[in-house]
């Protein structure tokens, strides 16, 4: 990635309006809208699924069908209609891809304006694309230079095809369809995802990365991402999101399940950017997703996530801890601005003996929006010396947003060792007044405090991730304070 | 019968007996509240407030709300429960009923007497109306069910620039030689402007017998009056208690609350503060050390609604054995409480293998030029210290107690009265047994 300069900031702030807000005309493989057992069963049909994989979903159905939409979260919004949503969408063309030459035009266009020239990535930053277009993979690279480690990975789809005993083992393993409402909604329609496995003692090369997009007005976006490190591997794994600007609200409910097994490593980082509606809260994306990890013996899990985007987001990427001596890790920076509502948090259970946890959370809240941090952390009674450490700040900017915290702390032992810190502040003035004496403007004197205030999350995010993270944070916040 | 339905017929037979009473307003707001409780019933696990504290067991008891009362008990009964020491104004309840013998009250410039009294006379009615039930949380079903038997209690009411000149000590005793009993007492402190009092309240069960205890305290702090406010409760492993506490403050008024919880089954505090002003200044102490199977969930709520405000929030607990302590700590910042500074920390120490703690320090804030923080640790002894201590001569036992007490040392230091502070640090050497060597 070329530096970014304070001019390329200033362009972009010119255009700050949400700048990924654009259509891409493909004509799409819709579904009437609704959700019955019959579009359960033809969503399967026509992925081609085999037997077991109808029966769970269905399964996965009949459980959603008992429960009810959960309200305990901090945010309020109006409930989306489920009977009001196409729950498959497709690109039409699915053509045969071996090189993007093959590729549709008007998808590489679309790329090219969210800044991820597949060809560039190709060849200078190593990165492997498994993109994801409105619910269907169309393009993947450097599968050959992953094939000859032996490191599946796939869209999930494919993987139900040629891994079925790998799927079959570890789905709903982690998170179990009766998880919670939009889990098993999930469960029962997830329309793709991606599917990765990392074989025994093998350190993955390059950094794994999907980028998913909403494409298609009012259709329901159920992604499923199944990630397994088997034993003594290591796997980095990126999730960027943009979506087209849209009026209605759309509604995004993924199922994540990492399982890392013995002494295995999974870095799983995310920059989440969906359209966050205008500035009077109209429109928007509607963010439930369930992520969770599990960490046999040895294992580590690492979360690291930038939040900027969504109308609604609900969001709580979980560790549990279930060997000895496995590390679970948190690392987020959210930010809300204008109407925005965030709910998210982590949650660390501590099952096994020597188990550590860290949780870094950072909320900055700006204009009229509402960020809370809703986080667990749970001793078991079997589980000694366990170590937590848990931090969350937050930063307010101007007087009508709101910052909340919700910690759960649980110890059933007692040599668990607990620290929790939260605190909370805003920009001080003599901090903006020094950066204005020396020359710098409010806006890219708030960045610079921003930045420096979320900077023990950014380092964690891996290069080209971060410099995108900076920017995100800048554009989302111009203009916040006066 | 059920416990619901034996309240219901003692609410009944209650209210005839009230009805006769001239204040129609506290009638009205009794029957409202019972309705209340009996819509919305005992709270469950299932609510979010009670999540971790089960008061299921508890209410499978045949609790009897009148219990017959055989006033016998001797002053030196029970003299050891008293801060007998120093002078004090007494008010003295034996199984919810006033014991003139044992009590010590003044309308001698300030008035430390009885709630019932003061509901029945014409001349504190407009007292009554001004303050009873103003602040009490309609919308809590235990609360409610307090209200709706309300009739005894500690009725003190400080004018202006007065200053208390000794404490004021509020004795519960329960001596259910027959029955499971069930008290409610009702407290009304109402501080006036520029005025001061020490309040020291205890609940002591004298029987094996199951006792429920759940009182209802609202106090009125006015411009500029201090108040400092001691709850003791070290009572037998037979009686639980549900005390519910809310505070208003107005300007510039200093409000503290300590609660030194040693003892009972279980034991549920609901703290609440709210802000009628700016400047105030509202500080919360709390020492827990429990045994056992026993239970201690502190529930506090600061509401910051005016600029320029403070609360300071210290929560200690040490736990043995089985215990488990609960501790849900809420600050809220609303709009317009600019440059508020909000403070709350949450220490606990797990002794025994089955202990557990479960913390909760929230904080809702909506204003931006205010300083918040919440702290919460878990954790142990430091080894280091412990060694360091034997090695100089101190036996294991004796090192141990050291390190603990000085643990909750900072919140016991906030005691402003030095009789209670040595009785404090006696019953703590007590829970330790030790002999701490020396005495503070």
């Amino acid at each position: 990635m070329s530096k970014y300069t304070e001019d390329d900031l200033k362009k972009e702030l010119e255009t700050k309006e949400y700048e990924y807000g654009f259509y891409t005309d493909i004509e799409s493989d819709k579904f009437p809208i609704g959700l019955n057992e019959e579009v359960v069963r033809a969503i399967s049909k026509k992925k081609n699924e085999p037997e077991w994989m109808t029966e769970w979903r269905l399964e996965s159905f009949r459980i959603w069908q008992s429960m009810t939409e959960p309200d305990w979260a901090n945010v309020t919004y109006q409930k989306p209609d489920f009977q009001n949503i196409s729950y498959y969408a497709a690109p039409k063309k699915k053509p045969e891809l071996e090189s993007l030459d093959q590729v549709d035009p008007e998808l590489l266009k679309t790329f090219d304006k969210l800044g991820i020239s597949i060809d560039e990535q190709k060849r200078l930053s190593g990165v492997a694309v498994d993109i994801v277009m409105d619910s269907v993979s169309v393009a993947t690279t450097f599968k050959k230079t992953l094939e000859e480690k032996g490191i599946i990975f796939c869209p999930i789809s494919e993987a139900i095809q040629k891994h079925p005993e790998l799927v079959k083992k570890y789905i709903g393993s982690v998170v179990p369809q009766t998880d919670n409402f939009y889990a098993a909604l999930n469960s029962a329609v997830f329309s793709d995802g991606s599917f990765c496995y990392i074989p025994k003692g093998v350190k993955c090369p390059m950094e794994l990365s999907t980028y998913f997009r909403i494409n298609e007005g009012g259709t329901g976006q159920f992604e499923r991402t199944l990630v397994i490190a088997d034993k003594g591997s290591y796997v980095s794994y990126l999730e960027g999101c943009t979506a087209p600007q849209r009026d209605e609200n759309q509604l995004h409910a993924a199922v994540v399940e990492l399982i890392a097994l013995d002494d295995a490593e999974i870095k799983y980082s995310t920059v989440q950017n969906w359209f966050p509606g205008d500035k009077n809260g109209k429109g928007g994306v509607f963010n439930f997703v369930t992520k969770r990890g599990l960490c046999e013996t040895n294992a580590k899990i690492s979360w690291t996530q930038v939040e900027t985007g969504s109308a609604i987001t609900w969001k709580y990427p979980s560790c549990v801890l279930k060997g000895d001596n496995s590390i679970g890790e948190f690392f987020s920076v959210a930010v809300t601005n204008n109407h925005q509502q965030a709910d998210t948090g982590t949650k660390m259970v501590h099952l096994g003996k020597n188990t550590k946890s860290t949780i870094i959370s950072k909320g900055i809240s700006a204009g009229k929006s509402q960020n809370s941090y809703r986080g667990l952390v749970q001793i078991h009674a079997r589980a000694d010396n366990a170590r937590n450490f848990s931090q969350c700040d937050s930063l307010l900017m101007g007087n009508d947003c709101g910052a909340h915290t919700f910690p759960y702390i649980e110890a059933k032992n007692k040599t668990a060792k607990i620290e929790h810190e939260a605190t909370t502040s805003k920009i001080g003035e003599d901090q903006l007044f020094y950066c204005n004496q020396r020359g710098i403007d409010m806006d890219k004197a708030i960045a610079l405090i921003v930045n420096g205030f979320s900077k023990e999350v950014l380092n964690k995010l891996p290069m080209e991730f971060a410099v995108e993270a900076q920017k995100l944070l800048e554009i989302s916040l111009e203009g916040s304070v006066g | 019968m059920s416990l619901t339905e034996h309240l219901t017929a003692a609410f009944l037979a209650f209210e005839n007996k009230f009805s006769a009473e001239h204040n129609e307003k506290v009638n009205e707001i009794r029957s409202n509240a019972f309705t209340h409780f009996e819509k919305m019933g005992f709270p469950s696990k299932k609510d979010e407030e009670w999540k971790y504290t089960s008061l299921k067991s508890l209410l499978k008891h045949d609790f009897k709300v009148f219990p017959k009362v055989q006033n016998t008990t001797e002053f030196k009964e029970v003299k050891k429960y008293f801060l007998h020491e120093i002078d004090t104004y007494k008010i003295v309840f034996i199984d919810g009923v006033y014991s003139s013998f044992l009590s010590e009250t003044t309308h001698d410039g300030f008035d430390i007497c009885l709630l019932s009294a003061a509901l029945a006379k014409p001349k504190y009615k407009m007292v009554i109306d001004h303050y009873f039930n103003k602040i009490a949380k309609k919308e809590d079903s235990i609360t409610s069910l307090n209200t709706a038997f309300s009739k005894e209690g500690a009725y003190i009411n400080i004018p202006k620039n007065t200053v208390v000149p000794k404490p004021v000590q509020i004795l519960h005793f329960t001596t259910g030689t027959v029955s499971e009993v069930l008290t409610q007492p009702r407290n009304l402190i109402v501080v006036g402007e520029n005025a001061h009092v020490q309040i020291v309240e205890r609940h002591q069960s004298l029987t094996d017998n199951v006792v429920l205890t759940n009182s209802v305290t609202e106090i009125f702090a006015n411009k500029r009056s201090i108040i400092d406010y001691y709850k003791i409760q070290n009572d037998l492993k037979s009686a639980s208690i549900i005390d519910n506490t809310y505070i208003k403050q107005a300007q510039q008024s200093v409000a503290s609350v300590n609660t030194f919880s040693f003892g009972g089954n279980l034991t549920r505090n609901n703290l609440e503060f709210y802000h009628e002003g700016e400047y105030i200044t509202s500080n919360l102490n709390g020492i827990t050390i429990i045994k056992d199977k026993q239970l201690v969930d502190n529930h506090t709520l600061v509401n910051h609604k005016f600029p320029n405000c403070e609360s300071h929030e210290l929560y200690k607990g040490i736990y043995f054995d089985a215990s488990t302590g609960v501790f849900n700590g809420k600050v809220i910042v609303e709009k317009e409480a600019q440059k508020t500074n909000a403070f709350q920390q949450n220490d606990s120490i797990l002794i025994d293998d089955k202990a557990s703690v479960n913390s909760k320090p929230q904080l809702e804030i909506f204003a931006d030029d205010v300083k918040c923080s919440h702290g919460c640790t878990i954790g142990q002894l430091d080894e280091d210290a412990l060694f360091y201590m034997r090695s100089r001569g101190i036996p294991k036992k004796e090192a141990k107690a050291l390190l603990l007490y000085a643990f909750a040392n900072d919140a016991l230091e906030k005691i402003k009265i030095p009789e209670l502070k040595t009785r404090i640090t006696k019953i703590i050497s007590n829970k330790l047994d030790v002999n701490l060597g020396f005495d503070i």
